[in-house]
């Protein structure tokens, strides 16, 4: 059987790697419909990509080798994240050396890397650009930690698998405890993954950009590794969200054909009403001032917090 | 008093000698900066590395030596013990100072304030009386060697002692360091329990009642609370640590803050017997005030070594938390997850006083490269100091909590002991260490913000003065220091088991228990039995090398490599200048936007019609304005009223002292 479960680790990984731009492709679609606008193709993301690493690199003169590493370590980042979220199966063997802390502590990495890049070449974009990103991440991050400790608490472990299992074995329905977290952590997911009430993907105006001003001075295969790692982390944060609110369909135990054969559409559905779901919410929310982050962020934060109190208090 | 192979022991002893020998042996030509630097300082970190190696030894023995010396007064021999827990503590001294040592043999210049000789001097007496402290077994030679200690670094501090700020800092730090040490005097008073004996044996054997016991743990958090730089009594620090001698400043904060924490674990777990759990709510409360405290000032501060003060004192909330989460769960009955708590806190400690002594060190390069400072006006020393960027970036990942590295590890068993705390008997507490968990992901994510600030704004981007093009990257023996530092870092990040089976004898002498390995791979850190919780770094970063690896291959294959270089993109209006880049003050305005009630904000904004337009910014710690001006008013008006009977005039002296004779006499005849 172990032989099988190092195949669904692989498959794991190829899937989020195939998966990820088709995942942005589908939202964007999503979006252009709510907003009655004629649909972009769905392998778009792909087509761009693919003409982005056929691209010359164009690196500022004054950038360090640090710049043209830090894409390379994002991506390797994310592709390692989505090789720990359980997205089809539980029984992952890299699973053992990095849990849901260390899970985190990866996307602060990520983003620590993106952020040291962007204020390496020295222009005004790329210094505010790492300096709103880190304002992000410095309240995004320990939402997240908490959310995900309300889950751990009720599983007993910090290991994603074993709280997918738990929660998937249990009883249908949220404990109170993680519906606080759940709100928190769809908050934290539009903000980590700039989307439209805290980031806009699509804007054109450098003042008002975070994601998209740090990674300015990037061009062709950098360029291509990093929005492939924007993909990835969109796809990771979904996939998060599914292994603790909706853990239903992921094969359990020691996966077969059978339970692969399950898995696979259940996580498609899953991710087409994501998708849609994300694209309603970009649709009806505006984009806020960037002081005002913050405190959207530091909703998500408290909402969290009181999820680990309702927790602790009814002692679920 | 019986004595077990006192090999060890006597080792140690004789290389703490060996360290004052080598500081008097500056005095031979105590202007020579070539015999300190190249001869002196590289022999002292000979020592230290030997210490290392000695306590390490101990350590992984687990036995306990005892030695007495007949040194001192006639009638008090100094009582001397080489356990479990100030093995480690020597440990991470002798291989700490290794580092610091190599380094400060390169550092030094000529015509810095004192002469290298009595530097030497200073230096090598401040290491020696740190080992003193950690091996002391009674209350005597532990406070002669405490106060060694704080002279030694007080004039370590106060080395350019021409410039007035750096005096005011000496100053406070010596202040702030006696109101701790006359905490411990009264500490040690309360331990002996009525049976004058002052060491520690008879301390362990001594029965206090509930309320003084009490009495001696708050006296001994405040008093190694004083030199640890928990907040409120922090306030030296931050003035201390900028105006040493940058490997002073990595000593201090790496080592010498590590004693406080070694004071307190000593007596709060080992003299005072069995802590009761309440005792734990006042570090715990404290070390996460701290936390927050230090990480928030770090993030606004423009000098470098303050900012890096300040998180030290963040790092030392770290450190009280878990000493008050160790102390919560053993009143309980814990043992299992009290060693835990106990192993993050010793592990944090380890780790800081690797990281903060290499960052100090990076800033210390910087400084002598650039002449600077102020934040503001340095930047992209990446391209002019490869080596010092570079290193110091492991430093910067590791105490910005990021795996692979060290500074992750003990923040992840930290987190792993607060999600035990369900298992808590008192209500209160459970609710409490939720909010607690959250205060400290909360710091660990602000330093992450605050790290990037530190290395964004030095070593990233263009240089914001022209002097700069000028730095150089720093001479051979810093490079070493440095390295050997960056390498303790990364081995404390990759093998925490076998960091964890050396701490298992300090927890199993405090707690009585041990933390147990639930996985039997070597390279798998599982710590909870029962529950599949691990963390295997080592895998970790294979993996995440391995997919960078294959990235880079299948880039290369499948396209091409390409590249060219152009200026950076200045949206077609030309003129990108250096100061377009964000300064440090611009990096920290949302920290300071969101938390303006934290500061004391003094702020200039320039007027529209200005000519030469100036914003200048200058943010203080309220708590002056609010706690230590009053405090010092109060003083002053109590010495005035005491310096009313100070007339100065030999009669009145004499009167007195006739007064007095007679009031005695009086007691004498009533009773």
């Amino acid at each position: 059987m172990r032989a099988l479960d190092w195949i669904t680790q692989v498959l794991e990984v190829v899937a989020a790697l195939a998966a990820a731009p088709a995942f942005l492709g589908w939202l964007n679609q999503c979006r252009a419909w709510l907003q009655n606008r004629r649909a972009p193709s769905l392998w778009l993301p792909y087509r761009n990509l693919h003409k982005l690493f056929h691209k010359e690199a164009v690196i500022a003169d004054n950038a360090s080798s640090l710049f043209r590493i830090a894409p390379y370590v994002v991506f390797g980042a994310m592709v390692l994240a989505a090789g720990i979220i359980p997205s089809m199966g539980t029984r992952l063997p890299l699973v053992v050396s990095a849990d849901a802390i260390a899970l985190v502590g990866l996307f602060a990495a990520a983003r620590v890397f993106m952020s040291l890049a962007a204020m390496d070449v020295g222009t005004a974009f790329g210094t505010m650009g790492a300096r709103r990103e880190m304002m992000v991440g410095f309240l995004a991050e320990p939402a997240l930690l908490m959310v995900i400790f309300v889950a751990s608490l009720i599983s007993s472990s910090t290991a994603l698998p074993a709280i997918t299992e738990n929660l998937a074995s249990g009883r249908i329905g949220l404990s109170p405890g993680l519906a606080f977290s759940a709100v928190a952590f769809v908050l934290v997911l539009l903000a980590e993954n700039a989307r439209i009430p805290v980031d806009n993907p699509a804007t054109h105006l450098e003042l008002t950009m975070i994601h998209e001003a740090m990674v300015l001075e990037y061009s062709a295969r950098h360029l291509a590794l990093m929005e492939w790692a924007a993909q990835l982390k969109l796809f990771n944060y979904v996939c998060i969200g599914f292994a603790l609110f909706l853990p239903w369909g992921v094969a359990r135990g020691h996966i077969g054909p059978v339970g692969l054969l399950v898995a696979i559409p259940a996580l498609a559905v899953k991710l087409a009403a994501a998708g849609a779901g994300l694209a309603l919410i970009e649709t009806v929310s505006a984009k806020m001032r960037v002081m005002r982050i913050p405190e959207f962020l530091a909703t998500a934060f408290l909402f969290a917090v009181l999820g680990l109190l309702v927790h602790v208090l009814l002692g679920a | 008093m019986i004595t077990i192979s006192p090999t060890l022991l006597t080792g140690c002893v004789a290389l703490l000698c060996g360290w004052v020998v080598v500081g008097l042996a500056g005095l031979l030509r105590p202007g020579s900066l070539r015999f300190a630097g190249r001869t002196l300082f590289p022999l002292g970190a000979l020592l230290g590395l030997a210490l290392g190696l000695l306590a390490g030894a101990s350590l992984l023995g687990g036995g306990t030596e005892r030695l007495i010396l007949p040194v001192g007064l006639p009638d008090l021999p100094m009582h001397l013990r080489l356990d479990p827990l100030s093995s480690l503590f020597l440990l991470l001294l002798g291989a700490s100072s290794f580092g610091i040592s190599v380094f400060a043999g390169g550092y030094f210049r000529q015509g810095e304030g004192a002469l290298p000789g009595l530097l030497c001097l200073q230096y090598h007496l401040f290491l020696a009386s740190m080992g003193a402290v950690l091996l002391a077994d009674d209350a005597y030679g532990f406070l002669v060697a405490w106060e060694v200690m704080a002279l030694s670094s007080y004039f370590l501090v106060t080395t350019q002692h021409r410039i007035p700020e750096i005096r005011r800092a000496g100053f406070i730090y010596l202040l702030m360091a006696h109101v701790g040490a006359i905490c411990l005097l009264l500490c040690f008073g309360v331990l002996q329990g009525g049976s004058w004996l002052f060491t520690f044996d008879a301390m362990r054997a001594a029965h206090l009642s509930p309320g003084w016991a009490a009495a001696a743990f708050l006296l001994a958090l405040l008093g190694f609370g004083a030199k640890a730089g928990l907040v409120p009594v922090h306030v030296w620090l931050p003035e201390a640590h900028p105006a040493a001698p940058s490997p002073v400043s990595a000593l201090m904060s790496g080592v010498m803050l590590k004693t406080a924490v070694y004071g307190m674990l000593r007596v709060g777990l080992d003299l005072l017997g069995r802590p009761v759990w309440w005792w734990g709510l006042a570090p715990l409360i404290l070390g996460l005030l701290t936390i927050f405290y230090g990480v928030l000032f770090a993030a606004v501060q423009t000098d470098m070594k303050r900012l890096l003060a300040y998180s030290s004192i963040e790092n030392i909330g770290i450190v009280f938390t878990g000493i008050g989460l160790t102390i919560v769960f053993e009143g309980s009955g814990l043992e299992t997850v009290a060693a835990l708590a106990l192993l993050a806190t010793l592990y944090h400690c380890l780790n800081h006083s690797f990281m903060k002594s290499l960052l100090f060190l990076g800033t210390g390069s910087v400084l002598h490269a650039t002449g600077e400072r102020n934040l503001g006006r340095l930047g992209g020393l990446i391209h002019r100091m490869p080596w010092v960027a570079w290193l110091t970036l492991i430093g910067t990942l590791a105490i910005a909590g990021l795996p692979p590295l060290n500074g992750f590890v003990s923040e992840w068993l930290l987190l792993q002991s607060f999600l035990f705390a369900d298992h808590l008997p008192h209500a209160f507490v459970n609710l409490l260490i939720p909010m607690g968990m959250a205060l400290v992901v909360l710091g660990a994510a602000l330093a992450g913000y605050v790290m990037v600030k530190f290395y964004g704004v030095i070593f990233l981007g263009q240089p914001r003065e022209a002097s700069l093009a000028q730095a150089h990257d720093c001479g051979w023996l810093e490079r070493i220091g440095l390295l050997w530092l960056a390498l303790g870092c990364v081995a404390l990040g990759l093998f925490p088991l076998q960091v964890i089976r050396v701490l298992g004898a300090v927890t199993g002498q405090l707690i009585g228990a041990t933390v147990p390995q639930a996985s039997s791979h070597w390279w798998l850190l599982a710590p909870v039995p029962g529950r599949p919780v691990s963390y295997g770094p080592l895998v970790f970063l294979t993996a995440t090398l391995a997919v960078v690896f294959l990235t880079v291959l299948a880039v290369r294959l499948t396209y091409h490599q390409r590249v060219r270089r152009a200026p950076a993109w200045d949206c077609g209006f030309g003129g990108l200048t250096p100061r377009m880049q964000d300064t440090a003050e611009g990096f920290g305005q949302p920290i300071r936007h969101l938390f303006q009630s934290f500061f004391e904000i003094e702020r200039e904004l320039p007027a529209p019609a200005d000519r030469a337009p100036r914003y200048r910014i200058a943010i203080r710690e309220r708590i002056w304005r609010l706690v230590y001006e009053p405090l010092s008013n109060a003083v002053e008006r109590l010495a005035n009223i005491a310096a009313r009977v100070q007339q100065g005039r030999i009669s009145v002296y004499l009167f007195y002292g006739f007064a007095t004779l007679i009031v005695l006499l009086a007691v004498a005849l009533m009773s």
